[in-house]
């Protein structure tokens, strides 16, 4: 057990709480939020699961970073996709009632 | 020569982009109309070098793997290539008439069009697992922009359920391709393919193999995944539908089949496999079953997509552990419906956008007298139709019959059963379309007539799909081109 396989493994549990979150949660920017956590996850795992002996592999990093610049323009998207539909329909979810229970105005 | 073929056919999109991403709809418009022939010329171009000279690997800028980004320029890429331009420049054309230019946010769409295909191209020519996330992720953003174009309630509710969907799917792609980096150190196609000749298996890679698929798998909706394409596809402008059915949709198939053709034999399994080919076929019944159950007739096109997709799948279960005659059948049986479907679907989008715009309503029961009105526009539905359904001699037939013989062969006679039953349920979506617009109500004769241009595009991608069983034979033996230099990476 090396340190960086810890960081695998708090990756893999991020996953699943992002995971969890993705699909149970009903307000939209949780769910936003909880792509953010399971996007952490997978690049927590892609960093630490590469083990050497020499020390960190280099190319994981290059492509967690182009990974990040991919989250950050999607949970841009995502914002404005949401901030506009709540203006449209003053909705905060996919589903159902106007400003629902534990979401509320923004 | 190659070089130049290449920094035009990846170059041009990104360009045209930020282009008209300064202008307005209509000089968007003329800038397109440039960049749509130096695409369709460079896909020409490059699609004829690989039919002389056989694929290539080709190091963008001259850097190589690891870091650099090494494209695979094979006879089925050149054919995806081909067909995009095809499909995108008919969209595009029928977009610059059809959307409407006093909108000002509608001057988007020509961003996302043109990222959309920079987008295609690098999934098609994408040689190592990292640039095909990439390129899935500038498919997927740009897809949901176009959705949300509509810029109502709806259009937005539907393009933020397919954008989580989209993510979901990318993250689980990633997450394998983390795995599999792990295990193997690189993140090469053929790379991993070396590897595992060398070395036997073990459980990882097979957990990562699965949740690529999955996750690839959803993003293309196959059963029971397809929940967020008919709201996306049915709500969007039909020129975007078009491209949303046509192309997108075969991005993330076509990275899931590359895997598993590379994978499938040391990685998968049968069980998996078959499972693959079960919610495929689910995905052909539940799917043309819904088809006929719609009022919107867009819908009815959107849930014929879900059924289609599912033949696709039926690769994951004829390609595995049979003999290499078959499973080349099978691969052949499934390019020829992915290009098939694309051009018959992007006619039936088309086409279905001028009926509504002349009816001035989406309903299919609001189609009554329209084959009076607008015949050229039916006409092309229809011929669409015909490929959709596979009769001769359309590509959806030789399709069909290919896949046939692939399940025959293999002895998997039940998937033979899936194909039957596929083509008579489409016939039965499709005819209900034919008798709402054959119907004469006597006090409807109020009707727009589109200009000429719009109707006549979506004839001739009706008419390629037609032709494609003449020549596929031709397209097929480009598709099995072998490498010029063989094992380069």
């Amino acid at each position: 057990m090396t340190p960086s396989l810890l960081y695998a493994m708090a990756g893999a549990v991020l996953c699943g709480i992002g995971l969890f979150g993705l699909l149970r949660l009903s307000h939209l920017l949780r769910k936003l939020l909880a792509f953010n956590i399971m996007g952490s996850g997978v690049f927590l795992i892609m960093v630490g699961l590469p083990q050497h002996h020499v020390g960190p592999d280099p190319v994981p990093q290059a492509l967690v970073l182009t990974g990040i610049v991919v989250a950050i323009a999607a949970t841009a998207l995502a914002v404005v996709l949401i901030r506009r539909y709540y203006h449209q329909s003053g909705m905060a979810s996919l589903e159902g009632e106007a400003d629902s229970r534990e979401g509320g105005p923004l | 020569m190659t070089l130049w073929l290449m920094a035009g056919l990846l170059f041009t999109p990104l360009a045209w982009a930020v282009l008209t991403l300064l202008t307005d709809f209509v000089w968007g418009r003329r800038v397109t109309w440039v960049g749509i022939l130096v695409q369709v010329f460079v896909s020409l171009g490059l699609w004829l070098t690989v039919a002389q000279n056989g694929g290539f690997y080709y190091d963008l800028g001259g850097w190589g793997a690891p870091l650099g980004i090494e494209l695979r320029v094979d006879g089925l890429a050149v054919t995806f290539v081909l067909l995009t331009a095809a499909v995108a420049s008919a969209c595009g054309l029928h977009a610059g008439v059809y959307i409407d230019r006093h909108k000002s946010w509608h001057r988007y769409f020509w961003p996302l069009f043109w990222f959309l295909w920079s987008g295609l191209n690098a999934v098609w020519l994408g040689g190592d697992l990292f640039n095909l996330y990439v390129g899935l992720e500038l498919i997927s953003l740009s897809a949901v922009g176009l959705v949300a174009l509509g810029g109502n309630a709806n259009a937005l509710r539907a393009s933020i359920r397919y954008l989580l969907a989209a993510l979901l799917g990318s993250l689980a792609y990633l997450l394998g391709v983390a795995l599999i980096y792990g295990q193997f150190g690189t993140l090469s196609i053929a790379g991993v393919v070396l590897w595992l000749d060398s070395h036997s298996a073990s459980a990882g890679p097979g957990l990562a193999l699965a949740l690529m698929v999955t996750g690839l798998a959803l993003k293309t909706a196959l059963f029971p995944l397809h929940r967020w394409l008919p709201p996306a596809h049915g709500i969007a402008k039909s020129p975007v539908s078009a491209l949303l059915s046509a192309l997108v949709v075969k991005a993330s198939f076509y990275i899931a089949a590359r895997l598993w053709l590379a994978f499938g034999e040391s990685l998968g399994n049968q069980a998996a496999a078959q499972a693959v080919g079960f919610m495929g076929s689910a995905a052909v019944i539940w799917g043309s079953w819904l088809a006929c159950k719609q009022v919107q007739l867009k819908q009815v096109v959107a849930y014929s997509s879900v059924a289609q997709i599912g033949y696709l799948f039926l690769l994951f279960p004829l390609t595995y552990s049979v003999s290499d005659s078959i499973s080349l059948q099978a691969q052949q049986g499934i390019t020829l419906q992915v290009i098939s479907h694309a051009l018959a679907k992007a006619a039936m989008f088309l086409a279905a956008g001028n009926l509504i715009l002349s009816v001035g309503s989406s309903r299919v029961d609001a189609l009554a007298g329209v084959s009076r009105f607008l015949p050229f526009s039916l006409f092309s539905f229809g011929l669409a139709g015909v490929s959709l359904m596979s009769l001769p001699p359309s590509g959806g037939f030789a399709a069909k019959w290919l896949l046939l013989q692939a399940s025959l062969g293999s002895g998997q006679w039940w998937w033979a059963l899936v194909l039957l039953a596929g083509g008579l349920l489409s016939a039965a979506y499709l005819f209900r379309i034919y008798r709402a617009s054959f119907a004469e109500i006597p006090e409807t004769d109020q009707f727009f007539h589109p200009s000429k241009s719009l109707e006549v595009i979506p004839m001739v991608l009706a008419l390629m799909a037609l032709g494609l069983g003449f020549v596929s034979e031709q397209v097929l033996s480009v598709m099995a081109l072998p490498f010029a230099e063989e094992g380069a990476p």
